[in-house]
């Protein structure tokens, strides 16, 4: 899960790491409100939860409040690949020194929370990491050990020789990495940390993703949820327990567990056509879900046929053609249907659909094959 | 032989009085795997299926000998049930759970590595040796004894491969799901490397997908120290960048972890990879000579 800056920010005071201050709003005529807290000038950020912004347009410099409020109307609003600016962030701008990396992330290859920190700040820490990986020191804590003072002092010495700047930022890593663990963060990224030109270790941008599965034991954390920046078919999907991603071809596809659903749209597009979606029903046998799933794909206006592909372990095949005639009963379909179904009390469930005249494959690669060429002539 | 579970190894079932766990204690019994006891806390003394059931894992382990565990709890209590299994002397154990937060399975993979144990999963199918122990939901009729090694990230992704293999005639020594998430007990090294060791194991059929690095570790790992064949399918070459494709692993995210880059990784170490699941036997067979 995504946080927007502000609220990630809100999360850094919260656990004493020194953050710029800023104000959230959502309508240009509060904007000098804000500024009035953090004073001029103040910077206005666009707060989406995508990359990219300051070159799209999203984070502007005002120097006073005309310019704060012609800035805030023109960046709420805009869209930034795709998403609609809704909310901006006026924060304090702070006078910068240095600019520095500081991250920590979940690694999946060593196993560890990895801290990542450079003093190439402000700049793509992966473009850092292709071309000058020297700049950047990796450093791993065990959990089960946790973070000592000699893990700040080494952070901190390799991103500055000043004493006290190292005592303050030997300071900041630990409390981030507090924040870490506490919330079950699986990222958490300030780029930049910046060094003020008074000596000041202060965060001015900061970025937070939380591990979906700790969301049960975080309701602060999942408090924080905008939902209206998610696709609302992803939405409909998880609240029915199935995972929905939307694709750009026009095969709509059911299918029973992820391996397969990818290996699915995959082999839609080996045989000539692209893949709607990426539609996982998950591994139980439940028929209610497979009504929702047809639901979310015919609503898909691009779809021009559904693939329905089943192999059934715990899924049993009778329950998904109980869902399968429920969902056509419920709304007759108008675009060509191909079902592939075996595994798990096949043959009940190839009984059922057939009393019903739909026929029901067991070859995959055929399957897939038939819904491409049903697709092409829907077109 | 076989890797990791045969006919001798002794079940605890963590979770048994659940609906799956119930459900999967009598399938796994049904095939022939030596079911000994169950586990579910304030339950013990009960009978499911005619297994008894114990109040801890410790206790389960005392009465019956059981060296392995497989764990059907909820998601929240799931890596509670993972350390209970090392503490109580658990020398595998198999978690089916899924939605285990990341930073407890972490913590539990060096806890078990730390200690020379093992686990599988979690949020996998589990691992059968055909004709000898089922310790998982995966359905055992589809499988044949024989002596293809199959290790994968995925769930029905692994049935239809299997059931392909089957009705090639190609038998199995171990199926194992090693589960697709992000953070996992048991990696493509690990099954390799037993597999490689396993006398009955004449070739192997490695299924990954996108996300992380593993399957170039893998190929890495093959390329040195695997003298029999191994054939591979690689799921997700259509996934788009950045978007989690069910599994919580399965992500393409800062340009790691693409189809592409897995599919190169694995030619180049001199493994074929199959453009559909259904080209995997063929393959194999061609390699076996």
């Amino acid at each position: 899960m995504k946080i927007h800056e502000y609220q990630a920010k809100e999360l850094f005071r919260k656990f004493g790491i020194p953050t710029s201050k800023g104000v959230m709003v959502t309508d240009p005529g509060r904007a000098p409100e804000a500024a009035a807290e953090v004073g001029y000038p103040c910077v206005v950020k666009a707060q989406v939860h995508v990359g990219g912004r300051g070159k799209a347009g999203g984070v502007k410099l005002a120097k006073n409040e005309e310019e704060l409020k012609r800035h805030a109307g023109a960046i709420l609003g805009m869209d930034i690949k795709g998403l609609v600016v809704e909310r901006v962030l006026v924060d304090e701008a702070v006078d910068i020194a240095r600019e520095l990396y500081l991250g920590v992330i979940l690694d999946r290859a060593s196993k560890y929370p990895v801290f990542m920190v450079s003093a190439a700040g402000g700049v793509d820490i992966e473009e850092v990491a292709a071309k000058t990986p020297e700049k950047i020191l990796m450093l791993p804590v065990d959990p089960a050990v946790g973070f000592w003072p000699h893990h700040g002092r080494r952070l901190a010495g390799f991103l500055s020789e000043d004493p006290g700047i190292q005592k303050q930022l030997a300071d900041f890593l630990e409390k981030l990495y507090r924040l870490f663990i506490a919330t079950d963060a699986s990222l958490a990224e300030i780029n930049p940390c910046v060094i003020t030109s008074d000596g000041r270790a202060t965060a001015i941008d900061a970025k937070i993703n939380f591990d979906d599965n700790a969301l049960f034991r975080q309701p602060d954390v999942e408090a924080m949820r905008d939902l209206s920046a998610e696709d609302p078919l992803e939405l409909k999907a998880k609240d029915a327990g199935l995972s929905y991603v939307k694709l750009s071809g026009d095969v709509g596809c059911i299918v029973n567990g992820a391996g397969l659903a990818m290996t699915t749209m995959d082999l839609i597009k080996h045989f000539g056509s692209e893949p709607a979606n990426f539609l996982d029903v998950g591994g139980s046998s439940d028929p209610a879900k497979v009504l929702v799933a047809m639901e979310i794909v015919t609503a898909d206006p691009d779809v021009r046929a559904i693939l329905l592909n089943i192999f059934g372990g715990i899924t049993r095949c009778d329950d998904i053609a109980a869902g399968l005639l429920a969902a056509l009963k419920k709304r007759p379909l108008e675009i060509p249907l191909v079902v592939r179904l075996t595994g798990t009390n096949e043959d009940r469930g190839r009984a059922m659909l057939a009393e019903a005249g739909i026929t029901a494959g067991v070859n995959l690669d055929e399957a897939v094959q038939k819904a491409v060429a049903a697709a092409r002539e829907g077109r | 032989m076989s890797i990791y579970v045969d006919e001798k190894t002794r079940v605890v079932v963590q979770g048994i009085t659940g609906r799956d766990g119930s459900f999967h204690a009598a399938q796994m019994a049904e095939y022939g795997t030596k079911v000994v006891a169950g586990v579910t806390p304030g339950k013990g003394g009960q009978k499911v299926h005619g297994i008894p059931v114990f109040d801890t894992v410790a206790a389960a382990v005392e009465a019956t000998g059981a060296d392995a565990s497989v764990i059907y709890v909820p998601a929240r209590f799931a890596a509670d049930a993972l350390f209970e299994a090392a503490d109580a002397g658990i020398k595998l154990a198999v978690c089916i759970s899924e939605g285990l937060p990341t930073l407890d399975v972490l913590r539990a993979y060096h806890y078990y590595r730390a200690r020379g144990l093992r686990f599988i999963g979690p949020n996998c199918p589990g691992i059968i040796s055909p004709g000898k122990a089922k310790l998982g939901i995966m359905p055992g009729h589809i499988h044949r004894p024989g002596g293809v090694g199959l290790v994968s990230r995925s769930g029905t992704l692994t049935y239809e491969v299997v059931w392909s293999l089957t009705a090639a005639g190609l038998g199995q020594s171990t199926c194992m799901g090693i589960g697709g998430d992000p953070v996992i007990g048991t990696n493509f090294m690990d099954a390799l490397a037993a597999f490689e060791a396993d006398p009955e194991t004449v070739g192997v059929v490695m299924i990954g997908e996108i996300g992380g690095t593993d399957e170039e570790e893998a190929a890495e790992f093959i390329q040195k120290n695997l003298t029999k064949p191994v054939v591979s399918f690689i799921a997700g070459r259509t996934a788009p960048k950045g978007k989690r494709m069910g599994h919580a692993g399965a992500i393409i995210a800062g340009g790691k972890g693409t189809a592409q880059s897995k599919i190169e990784a694995l030619t180049a170490a001199g493994v074929p990879v199959a453009d559909l699941p259904s080209q995997l036997p063929g393959l194999l067979k061609e390699r076996l000579g």
